[in-house]
């Protein structure tokens, strides 16, 4: 059992009813030329209308007008197939793209990883039916193998090749994966079963069909190694969901953009890698697309908080004109170290660490928000410190006391005579890059008690100026 | 007066609450001001909760008496987080008072937003203590930070103006600056306060 196939049977639908808020409403997705729309896929919701696929679009209007109409993308299906490969790479290291709507990969060396396969697979249905794909799981010891045992069981896991012939051999041939006149000419020989083809010689099989019949029989048993193309993630993530209506409220929009970050998570996890900065732009009909550039201190990739953050910075942006298309596009995919964490922790269990905690206040009050204070080595308190992203741990410097409050300009002090407990102490310095100040500095309590830290200015004698607090 | 009640049976009925019953636990956030200290019911600051201090003007002492505080949080790598302070927090003086800098950060935001980020801050359990001036915070406001302290097991302290004092206030505890270095215990949560004010010089 080395190798698993997730079929992705109505990977068009599911990738059109995910980016829609009420998924139970009637969708029909429709496609051919603009003489002839017909109906290609349905939902459950529009089957029980009476829907059909097959129908032309003309049809379906007679019967009913209560349905919502998607077009049939290709390249949208070829986007989400990549999409969910991007997924898959987390669990293993050999993904297949070569068989359409199904995803191949070996998953014998991911048990040490992940856990039997009971597990592991539990694993694999729960993420893909949050992600909205539905999906049949079979587990079986070649690829061949397990993509058409998908076409016919869900769930099953094949040990080993004896089992795998005996339930090859009650499949349905026409679901073996043969040609279509193959499997019409077995169906005709009375061939129902593929147990049938199987016990027929195989010099007469050569002899009645073509090559490629009996490789396909080989290749099923695995008596002939199938070559699988390994599927590579790309290096950026980009990534675009069209509106159906014009939208020009946040609220609405915040549902796509969660749809949006939960992807860029699953790409991200996939890749073992986090976002640092990535962009959001809004395309409209008139004018320029609005970007919302978010930018993270350092790299992320849980769902909840590119979420949150993204929200913060989106909710700030002035709208200026009804929304088509919501983008995100992330180019800077660093590689991802999870955050260190004691054992034994002295905080609560449901605690935010400092760095989520930074990212949100950042998201919400500007970038600029969160600091720290830096001590520089300079004589004159207004350039003795500075703001700076990581604060500084320098020993203080012998010097006199000094309030603890500084204020940002200093006001003139409205006392006539206070008690001056410390002082003078000169200050004068600067006179290389223009700041220039020579003061002479004191310490005073005033009538109320409170101490100052206040000075006057060579320039200016008898007029004292409050410049700190002794707080 | 109807009849005479013996003191034994209303104490028997616990109609009477005797005060000094609860066991002085040991100070798990101490000060750092021994006289404070004993004057608190939970022999320092109480834990998880908001402590509000009232001040008449600024420069009385009202960062000497979190310094201890804060200089014991930074030393053991817990992070301490100021937000919206009124002024420059000048860094020499704060390192002479033995804050390590790497564990400060000063939140800048404006008044409106001072709240909720205090809340998030408290809330989040990731910061040793934080510091707040909310400037008009009613009693609602003051109960989600309480609320905040406590899930998130932080030590919340709010810098308010003595006109405050006569509103009631759901922090835990709530001291008051009479004059330059002196404090006064208004309410302490678990204990009665002690009337008399105290220096908070005498104890170093």
């Amino acid at each position: 059992m080395r190798w698993a196939c997730i079929l992705l049977p109505q990977l068009a639908m599911d990738a059109a009813l995910r980016n829609r808020e009420d998924p139970d409403a009637p969708l029909v997705l429709i496609t051919g030329p603009s003489q002839r729309r017909v109906v290609q896929a349905i939902n459950p919701a529009a089957r029980e209308l009476g829907l059909r696929p097959g129908q032309t679009l003309t049809a379906a209007h007679a019967l009913t007008r209560s349905f919502a109409t998607a077009e049939y993308d290709v390249a949208q299906i070829e986007h989400w197939h990549r999409f969910l490969a991007a997924w898959a790479y987390r669990f293993s290291s050999h993904v297949s793209l070569d068989y359409p709507r199904a995803l191949l990969m070996e998953v014998e060396s991911s048990f040490n990883l992940f856990g039997p396969w009971p597990r592991f697979e539990a694993r694999l249905r729960e993420e893909l039916t949050n992600l909205g794909f539905r999906h049949r799981i079979v587990a079986a010891p070649n690829p061949a193998a397990a993509r058409f045992l998908t076409n016919v069981h869900d769930g099953l896991a094949v040990p080993e090749r004896q089992a795998l012939r005996d339930v090859l051999g009650s499949m349905p041939v026409t679901r073996c994966g043969f040609d279509r006149d193959t499997a019409t000419a077995f169906e005709r020989m009375g061939l129902r079963r593929f147990k049938q083809v199987l016990a027929l010689p195989r010099d007469s099989l050569a002899r009645r069909f073509p090559r490629q019949v009996l490789q396909h029989i080989d290749t099923l048993l695995g008596d002939r190694s199938l070559v699988l193309d390994c599927y590579a993630p790309p290096d950026e993530f980009d990534q675009r969901i069209e509106l159906n209506f014009d939208v020009e409220s946040h609220q609405t929009l915040l549902f796509p953009l969660r749809r949006l970050t939960g992807d860029l998570a699953a790409f991200l996890a996939g890749r073992d890698s986090g976002v640092q900065r990535f962009i959001l732009s809004l395309e409209h009909r008139e004018g320029p697309d609005s970007e919302v550039p978010v930018g993270l201190l350092g790299a992320e990739r849980d769902p909840a908080m590119l979420f949150e953050l993204a929200r913060g910075r989106f909710e700030q942006l002035q709208i200026p004109g009804p929304t088509q298309a919501l983008r995100l596009v992330a180019r800077d995919l660093p590689s991802f170290v999870p955050e260190h964490r004691e054992l034994f922790e002295e905080r609560p269990q449901q605690s935010v660490p400092w760095e989520q905690l930074r990212e949100r206040l950042r998201a919400r009050l500007g970038d600029e928000a969160v600091q720290a204070v830096h001590a520089l080595a300079d004589y004159r308190p207004e350039s003795a410190w500075q703001m700076a992203d990581a604060g500084s741990a320098g020993t203080p410097a012998e010097l006199p006391r000094r309030p603890g409050w500084l204020l940002r300009r200093p006001i003139a002090l409205h006392e006539f005579s206070p008690r001056v407990l410390a002082g003078p102490e000169r200050i004068e310095s600067g006179w290389w890059d223009g700041g220039d100040i020579r003061r002479d500095y004191y310490l005073v309590q005033t009538r109320s008690g409170q101490l100052a830290w206040v000075y006057c200015s060579v320039e200016q004698p008898g007029r004292l100026m409050l410049h700190g607090w002794f707080a | 007066m109807g009849s005479v009640v013996a003191l034994d049976t209303l104490l028997d009925e616990r109609l009477v609450w005797r005060g000094q019953a609860l066991a002085q636990p040991a100070g798990v956030q101490p000060t750092g001001h021994a006289v404070l200290d004993q004057a608190l019911p939970a022999g320092g600051w109480p834990e998880a909760a908001l402590s509000e201090i009232l001040l008449p003007a600024e420069g009385l002492g009202e960062l000497q008496l979190l310094w201890p505080t804060l200089a014991r949080l930074t030393q053991a790598r817990e992070r301490i987080v100021l937000v919206a302070p009124p002024h420059v927090a000048f860094p020499w003086a704060w390192q002479a008072a033995g804050v390590d800098l790497r564990w400060m950060s000063i939140v800048r935001c404006s008044s409106r937003d001072a709240l909720w980020a205090t809340e998030q801050c408290l809330r989040s359990g990731s910061c040793g203590a934080v510091l707040c001036w909310p400037e008009k915070a009613d009693d609602r406001s003051l109960r989600r930070l309480q609320v905040a302290a406590e899930t998130g097991q932080t030590l919340a302290f709010a810098y308010r103006p003595i006109s405050e004092a006569v509103n009631s206030s759901p922090a835990a505890l709530r001291l008051i600056f009479d004059a330059p270095g002196e404090v006064r215990v208004l309410k302490c949560r678990g204990g009665l306060a002690p009337a008399r004010s105290i220096s908070l010089a005498a104890g170093q």
